[in-house]
Parts: structure tokens; sequence; C-alpha cells
């Protein structure tokens, strides 16, 4: 067995605290080729891995995070302290099994945890790119994603997993390259934004942009940083990934360390606190530029105009082997949405399985405690590993 | 009918006898679609059995999640609406068990099996078994049997036939038989031809392995 890893790379002009941070970043100094026309050079792209990569280079999962997660899948956030977003599904003996399989997950492309993004300095000008930093697409991500790939020399990458904005890059993966992909896991996702997805997304944008201290994108020249505006994007998005039946149960009409209204418009109801929450402690992670890009590369994702306007051309003669999972209450990427790709890859007769999952826990589902939802995984990737002769240790 | 309906090949695992017939048309390392596969009984043995590549359609949450979970690769789906997007001749074989009478279109259903895969094998079971006719002409009420258990207010089964209104049909639509099996209740064969009125009359189902001519 070789334990894979590269040492963390210094980036001139970077905190001391990003340097510090666990994982790796891999830089890169050929130029990435963007779908805006510009190209991006040099790039860092931050990530983790958990467990080893065998002789074979054959049990390497790589895992596509959500549109505000980064790639501490596993491990307490260097910033919230908090476990990481997967941590009930990856880890020694869990679905996906560090003591089997080799986990990647790298930061996107745009984002703010260590992979390049607008917050940091455009080498050019020594200043932050803010909004001169070029558009980035899902397409972008992942081919910055494959960099990383090559670099740790894996040929074939046993699964792509990834949930909401991940599951949009296993698509671009299994779309770009597919001989790169074993297996692909896209859960609770879409081939393309809708437009009511666009919309939520553009009341977000909005909120930051209306923050008198988002300053044009310019904010952190100026010391400051617009936290309103981030916050109550990140409410309006919370509430679309949780359901109604989910909010009822949690917090019904419940009052927040009161016992009556107060006719005045302190947080009186619980719902209102939490979202409140959700969204301050949002801002301490993360930056709102970044949103505007990551949340822009979603709007923009269409794997079907890429192909002539027929999602199954995008899987035509694929060999890997796909399981597509949805959630029964999630209408931010409902079933329907998640069908759609399954029509388009039986329509390219692809091998795939899909499963949609009963839960009233809406698109947020994908993060949380789902036997169903787990059990299936398992048995998805129990099945592959047998075609792919991972042997278990 | 034809002497090899009835010779069987010994089964690694035990199979229920009616799928056990299924199997036995289908050739080892061809490539399968089980339309209505159920928990994946059928599926399963022949992916493990047989080296089939092998996929499932399943309408019940339960019986695709309970597949999935087993390593079979099965969608969410039913005949009438998720045949289309599948490509003329994905596969070598599509199963279609027991579940044409529950379909809304079943000629249109039919044109898709044959299409989809160079063989289908189709069963159905037989509304001219003398049972039926009994519960009819004796007794005037809607049949029910082993093989069709259900009320007329909560069957699924929506499009019956005999077994020679399915042999009509596919000489009507140009669909060859190349194959034919008639069972009993219990799922065992018959020595009966499928064209034939005393096999309409005594079997309880019939096996079929059909082919398009276009």
């Amino acid at each position: 067995m070789t334990t894979f890893a590269t040492p963390p790379l210094p980036l001139a002009g970077l905190p001391v605290s990003e340097r510090d941070r666990p994982g790796f970043r891999l830089i890169v100094a050929d130029p990435l080729a963007l779908d805006s026309g510009q190209s991006l050079a040099p790039y860092a792209i931050a990530y983790t891995t958990y467990g080893t990569l065998n002789a074979e280079r054959s049990n390497a999962i790589l895992i596509c995070h959500a549109l505000t997660g980064d790639q501490y899948v596993a491990e307490p956030h260097p910033i919230t302290g908090k476990p990481g977003w997967w941590d009930i599904l990856a880890g020694p003996g869990k679905v996906l099994d560090t003591e089997r399989y080799f986990l990647i997950c790298a930061n996107v492309l745009g984002g703010c945890m260590g992979s390049t993004g607008p917050a940091d300095l455009n080498p050019a000008t020594g200043a932050p790119w803010n909004l001169s930093f070029p558009v980035i697409t899902i397409a972008d991500m992942v081919r910055a994603q494959k960099q990383l790939i090559d670099q740790l020399g894996i040929a074939q990458l046993f699964a792509v997993i990834g949930g909401s904005m991940g599951g949009m890059q296993v698509l671009q993966w299994a779309a770009s390259y597919p001989d790169r992909v074993f297996a692909a896991v896209p859960i609770a996702t879409a081939a393309r934004h809708s437009a009511q997805n666009i919309a939520f997304h553009e009341v977000g944008r909005q909120a930051i942009m209306a923050d008198a201290n988002w300053c044009d994108g310019d904010y952190l020249a100026r010391g400051v940083r617009p936290q309103r505006g981030l916050a109550v994007a990140r409410m309006a998005a919370h509430v679309t990934y949780l359901s109604e039946q989910a909010l009822h149960r949690k917090f019904g009409r419940n009052l927040q360390n009161r016992e009556a209204l107060t006719f005045g418009f302190d947080a009186d109801f619980q719902v209102e606190n939490y979202l409140r929450h959700q969204g301050m402690s949002f801002v301490d992670r993360f930056d709102a530029n970044s949103y505007l890009y990551i949340t822009r590369a979603c709007d923009y994702f269409d794997l079907a105009a890429e192909h002539g306007g027929v999602l199954a051309n995008a899987f035509a003669d694929t060999k890997t082997r796909f399981c597509s999972i949805s959630f029964t209450s999630d209408w931010l990427y409902p079933t329907a949405e998640n069908r759609e790709i399954v029509h388009a890859l039986n329509a390219a007769a692809a091998n795939v399985s899909f499963v949609e999952v009963a839960t009233d826990k809406g698109h947020d589902a994908f993060l949380l405690d789902e036997p169903e939802f787990h059990a299936t995984l398992r048995g998805f990737l129990d099945g592959c590993a047998e075609h792919r002769g991972l042997i278990r240790r | 009918m034809s002497p090899d309906a009835t010779r069987l090949t010994p089964a690694t695992a035990p199979l229920r006898e009616d799928l056990r017939l299924v199997a036995d048309m289908i050739d080892p390392g061809s490539r399968v679609l089980d339309v209505g596969c159920g928990n994946g009984e059928l599926l399963s043995y022949l992916v493990h059995a047989r080296s089939v590549d092998g996929r499932g359609m399943e309408l019940s949450q339960g019986g695709v999640n309970s597949c999935v979970r087993n390593g079979l690769s099965v969608i969410q789906g039913d005949a009438d609406n998720d045949l289309h997007d599948y490509p003329s001749h994905a596969f070598d074989y599509i199963v279609l068990s027991q579940t044409l009478q529950a379909t809304r279109n079943p000629r249109e259903v039919l044109h898709h099996l044959v299409r989809i895969g160079r063989h289908a094998i189709v069963s159905i079971p037989n509304f001219g078994h003398w049972r039926m006719r009994m519960r009819i002409l004796i007794e005037g009420r809607m049949p029910r049997t082993p093989v069709l258990p259900h009320h007329w207010y909560d069957t699924p089964n929506i499009h019956l036939c005999t077994l020679l209104d399915f042999v009509d049909l596919c000489d009507e639509e140009s669909i060859a038989v190349e194959r034919s099996v008639t069972l009993d209740d219990l799922g065992r064969p018959y020595r009966l031809n499928p064209r034939g009125r005393l096999a309409n009359l005594l079997a309880a189902q019939g096996l079929f392995l059909l082919r398009g001519r276009s």
C-alpha cells in the first residue's frame, strides 16, 4: 500500500492562518482554460484526503461538495470547529469507509477555503480579485479537480459522489471524463438549474449587493464585510434546503424564550431565531463574493446545452455505473429533475440505478441520518467494488 | 410446443419455478432488462449464476431500494411510462413477467419490448382458464384464482386476455412467437400447444419468447 500525499505548498501572499489549515494545496502553474474564454494561472486547489490509496490506485473516491460546503468532509471544520459535513457517511467502517477507500475532497474553484477564488490576490495586480475574478462554471470546477486527480496519479476514480451542486459536478465528471469515472453517484441534483433555483440564487445575490458594506465587491480593501447581506442570502437559501414538514416539526409556531408575542420585530418565533443564527454563523466562514460566483456557476449549469440540447448525448457510450438518489420532500432538486437524469441515462443505455428516498427532511436530507439513503449508497458501492475487483481489507 | 421449452438446466440457487423457465430462455452473458423486477429474485439469479449484464425496473419503491441495496442496477419506473427512452436493441432480452395485463396500453408496451430487446420474454395470466370460465358461467361472479387473486374493485389487472387473444395480437402486430410454454397454477410447465384450444382451457399462465419482425 502506498500512502499518497503532497506536502502543502506555500502560496505567496496567503495569510498565515490559511497556511496552517489542515489538508493540502496544489498550485497549478499551467493556465486553466475557462468556459468564459478567459484563463486562470496560477491557481490553487485546496483539498483533504482520508484513508490510503492502494497500490493499484483503484480505490479513490472523489467527493464533490455543495454550494457552501468545503473539503472538510470528515474532520472538524478549522473555523467553526463543527464536525465534518459528511461525518455521518465518511470514516472508518462507515459507508464511505476510509479503511477501504481513499477519499478526496477539494474546495471548488471560486471557493473561499483555500482554492483560488475572488478573495485571493490577483498576481497581476497584487490586489484581491473581487469582481475581476473570471466567472467560473461547474465544468471549470471539474477541470481544476481533474488537474488534482492527474497530479495524484489516479488514472480512474473508483467513484465520484456528491449532492446538490456536488451532484452537478458528478454529472459533469461523467460527461467530460467518462473513462476516468468507474461509478458516479449524483444525489439530490439536476442536469440543469431550474428557473426557480436561479430565482432563489438571485435573491441571495441581491441581498449581498444591497448591503452597503459590499462596496461593489471591493469590501476587502475597505476593511468591511457585507455580513448582513450574506446572512440574509443564507437565510433565504436555508429555507429552500428544508421542507414545510421539517420546519413545522422542528419549530411549529413556538415562541423563542417568551410567553407571548411582543408586538415588535424581535425574533418572537423559534424559526426566526434559528434562521438568524444560521445566517450569522455562516458569515464567519464564507466570503460574500465567493457566494456570488458559486451561485452563478450553478445557474449556468445546463449539461444538455453542451450536447445539442439532448441530455442523453452527454452520456453516449458511457461505461460508468450510475446511482441517482433523490428525496421525496426535496423541492429544490425534486425527484422529477433527478428522474430526467435517469431517463437520459436510460436513453444512453447506461448502467443506472435510481432510488427515491421517502423523508420529510427536504433537500438537506443528503447531509442527514437517512438509513435508507445510506443503505442504498452502501449497496451500490459494494456492488461496484465487486465489479472493480476491490477486495475488502 | 418446442421440446426446448421444458428442458430445464439445473439452477445454482433455488428459483421460483416460473422464473426458472424465464431464466432458461436467456443466454448466459447477455444483456437483460427485467421490467417489474420486484425484489430482484430473477435479476440476482441471472447476474450471479448466468453472468448476465442485468438491469431492472420496478414500480414499488421498496422493491427498488432492496435491489439497489443488494448491488443490482435497478430504477424506479413502470412499463407504461419509462420504456420510451431506451434505444432500440439496447438489450438482448427484456423480461415482462405477469405485468402486461396491468399496463394501460399493452399493445404499445409490447411494441416497446420487441424494439428495446432483441428478444422479449412475456408471461401473462390466462383469462381463458377453466376456473375463470366456471366462476362466470356457474356462479356468475368475477373470477378470482391463485394467479389472479384480486377482487374486481381492487385489481391492478385492467387488460386481461386469454392465451389465444395474446397470440392473435402478436400475429396482428407482426411479432414472432419464437418459443412458448404453458404453465399451471403453480408455474409448472404443461406440454400443450399454446395456440391450441386445450391450452387455452387448461393453462393458468403462458410464457412467450417474442421477437419483432421489423
